[in-house]
């Protein structure tokens, strides 16, 4: 259960980072989700073995991260709780693939490890993005735009209805194995069986307060329309973010700058 | 099972993407308002519960997939096949979202991994035959069990398949395949008992909400043509509009295609995919320096294939390292100067 609920208080402290006040904060959250998803398009369209094109791409992440006043401790944190599954995919690349691409004085680096080194970055730019977007929206705000964008209506209330449900399944289920540490003394090990039973009280017992919840929920007109306290319209400063992201990752992606900021460089040196 | 976005290419995220969307579009319009009306708290738990048993999962090394209880194939059961759909989707989504678990572009694969077969395939054709309209113990206990297995392995199929078509990770299709399979028979049987012990005592408790699954749509069916067709466009679209962001190395399906059909089987049958492939190629080509003709060398000499790839572009560089670096720091850079201003204005603004 430790796991499940520390993953609740997870779902919570992006909630609170949302409901701050910040430049971004105020951005159209459509705006916001269209800028995401051109970011997540642009990271992934980059070649395998491609590392330095990347790194341009961190302003975004730095630049939303500080604008939205997002704790640098919290997302590592994060991050690191997702990180084995993008390391492990790409542990073995190096393994894998050991022809040597690139001679770097006596150092020969194989294409495996550029690749390696790619999936890492891909990993850490895609992974902010989707984690700042929540921090500096806030999730019913996400589904609205969902929502807006053209999603079905079922799903967006579907969404809304899984967050509010995950805490109501929580409750219950902390309540569940109180009660059974209390009568069983904490002795011996709890069967099989007895879990069996436990899983299947608990889906009993969280679906009839779900009803009592959604009959309350209804009769306080709600219909499925996400309904957030910052009531945004689309402006200018939406369209010119949108315009902005997507001007920026045309350039990283089209004008490397990293080989010519590079070269100049090594040129002034020379 | 939840893919990463470091491992999907953007056109396979894009056509998963599309066909995830358009199955919860149809979905959606093939749940009657009323139906929905009632099953919104059974969703609601339904989905924190499946929420909850995926969050209990591991690492498959090497990968990039995680192995936990699909559940797809409870929620097609208790919900009906199409609110079944909408509330894997939905599970999906919030773990991408908060977890960072499982890509957001990646969630149209993820989605139609644990999503698509459960609720579409195995469930209409195997678990509704098989169960009947009497269901008895024994007989969910079957279809669960054989439902349960099958939809984990070609999850775990699905999972190679859009891995390999993306091109990242350089595991071979044989040893991927080895690799996921009897991991996920054995998360199959859990799930399947799993799902046979809830059905059949959700099924005793409470019979109603399992009548409740079956209240969906059967007459007035909206016809599929519309989502077929619109599918069938975005793919064409995809295929064209995505592939000019693909570099000038033939990664992605072309890459994987060489790489898998090089190891995996001789001259003869790979030189008939690559004629076609090139062929295809040739017809669509936008970037003019794709040097096709270098990475079929490279297929007839399997020991070359390593000189004929074309030079690795900014990254190998020396001028690529320090340009690399010197953006790395002027976006570390920016970010703090930003919050240092932000801290001189607060006092200001409380």
């Amino acid at each position: 259960m430790t796991r499940i609920e520390a993953g609740i208080g997870d779902l919570d402290t992006l909630d609170r980072l949302a409901a701050q006040d910040s430049p971004i904060h105020r951005l159209d959250p459509r705006a916001k989700v269209i800028a995401t998803a051109l970011f997540l398009l642009t990271v992934v369209s980059f070649s395998k073995y491609d590392i330095a094109g990347l790194t341009p791409l961190f302003l975004y992440p730095a630049v939303l991260l500080t604008v939205g006043l997002v704790p640098v401790r919290v997302l590592l944190r994060y991050l690191l709780i997702a990180c084995p599954f993008a390391l492990l995919v790409g542990v073995f690349n190096p393994l894998l693939d050991r022809e040597i691409v690139v001679r770097w004085g006596g150092l020969g680096i194989s294409g495996g490890w550029l690749s390696f080194g790619s999936i890492v970055l891909r990993f850490l730019l895609t992974a902010s993005a989707v984690l700042l977007l929540l921090a500096c929206t806030g999730y019913v705000a996400v589904c609205a735009a969902l929502g807006r964008l053209g999603a079905p209506h079922l799903l967006t209330m579907q969404f809304l209805m899984l967050y509010r449900f995950i805490f109501i399944l929580t409750d219950e289920g902390s309540r569940m194995v109180r009660a059974h540490g209390l009568r069983s003394f904490g002795a011996g090990r709890t069967t099989i069986r007895v879990w069996g039973s436990l899983a299947g009280h608990l889906l009993l017992r969280a679906y009839d307060r779900g009803l009592r919840v959604h009959a309350a929920m209804l009769a306080r007109g709600f219909d499925g329309t996400p309904r957030t306290l910052r009531v945004s319209r689309w402006s200018l400063t939406d369209t010119a973010f949108v315009l902005g992201c997507g001007l920026f990752l045309a350039l990283v992606r089209f004008g490397d700058p990293v080989d010519r900021l590079g070269s100049w460089c090594v040129g002034v040196f020379r | 099972m939840h893919m990463a976005d470091a491992l999907v290419s953007p056109s396979v995220g894009a056509t998963m993407w599309a066909a995830s969307m358009g199955l919860a579009a149809y979905s959606a319009r093939r749940i009657e308002p009323e139906v929905a009306e009632r099953k919104v708290p059974l969703m609601g738990v339904m989905g924190a519960f499946v929420f909850a048993a995926q969050m209990i999962n591991f690492t498959i090394p090497v990968t990039g997939s995680s192995g936990h209880l699909g559940g797809g194939l409870i929620l097609a059961i208790l919900l009906g096949p199409h609110a079944g759909f909408l509330v894997m989707f939905s599970i999906l989504a919030v773990q991408a979202l908060f977890f960072a678990d499982g890509g957001l572009l990646a969630l149209g694969c993820n989605v139609f991994n644990l999503g698509f077969w459960p609720c579409f395939v195995i469930y209409p054709l195997l678990f509704k035959p098989l169960v009947g309209r009497q269901p008895s113990r024994s007989r969910i206990l079957a279809g669960s069990m054989l439902g349960g297995v099958l939809c984990l392995q070609l999850g775990a199929f699905g999972v190679v398949l859009e891995t390999l078509t993306s091109g990242i990770s350089e595991l071979p299709f044989g040893t991927f395949v080895l690799l996921m399979q009897p991991i996920h028979l054995a998360i199959g049987i859990v799930e399947g008992a799993v799902t046979a012990a809830l059905v059949s005592f959700v099924w005793q408790a409470r019979p109603e909400v399992i009548d409740l699954a079956a209240g969906e749509r059967t007459g007035s069916m909206p016809s599929l043509k519309p989502v077929l067709v619109t599918l069938g466009i975005v793919a064409a679209l995809t295929g064209g509009v995505l592939s000019w962001f693909a570099s000038a190395h033939p990664d992605g399906l072309e890459w994987s295609m060489f790489r898998t059909s090089g190891s995996e089987e001789l001259a003869a049958p790979a030189d008939g995919v690559h004629a076609s492939l090139a062929g295809i190629q040739e017809r669509t080509a936008i970037l003019p320096d794709y040097d096709f003709a270098a990475a079929e060398d490279a297929q007839a000499t399997p020991a070359e294939e390593g000189a004929a790839w074309p030079a690795v572009r900014a990254g190998t560089s020396l001028s690529g390292i320090v340009g690399g670096s010197l953006v790395l720091l002027l976006a570390g850079l920016i970010g703090m100067s930003l919050r240092l201003l932000q801290r001189s204005r607060q006092p200001a603004t409380p």
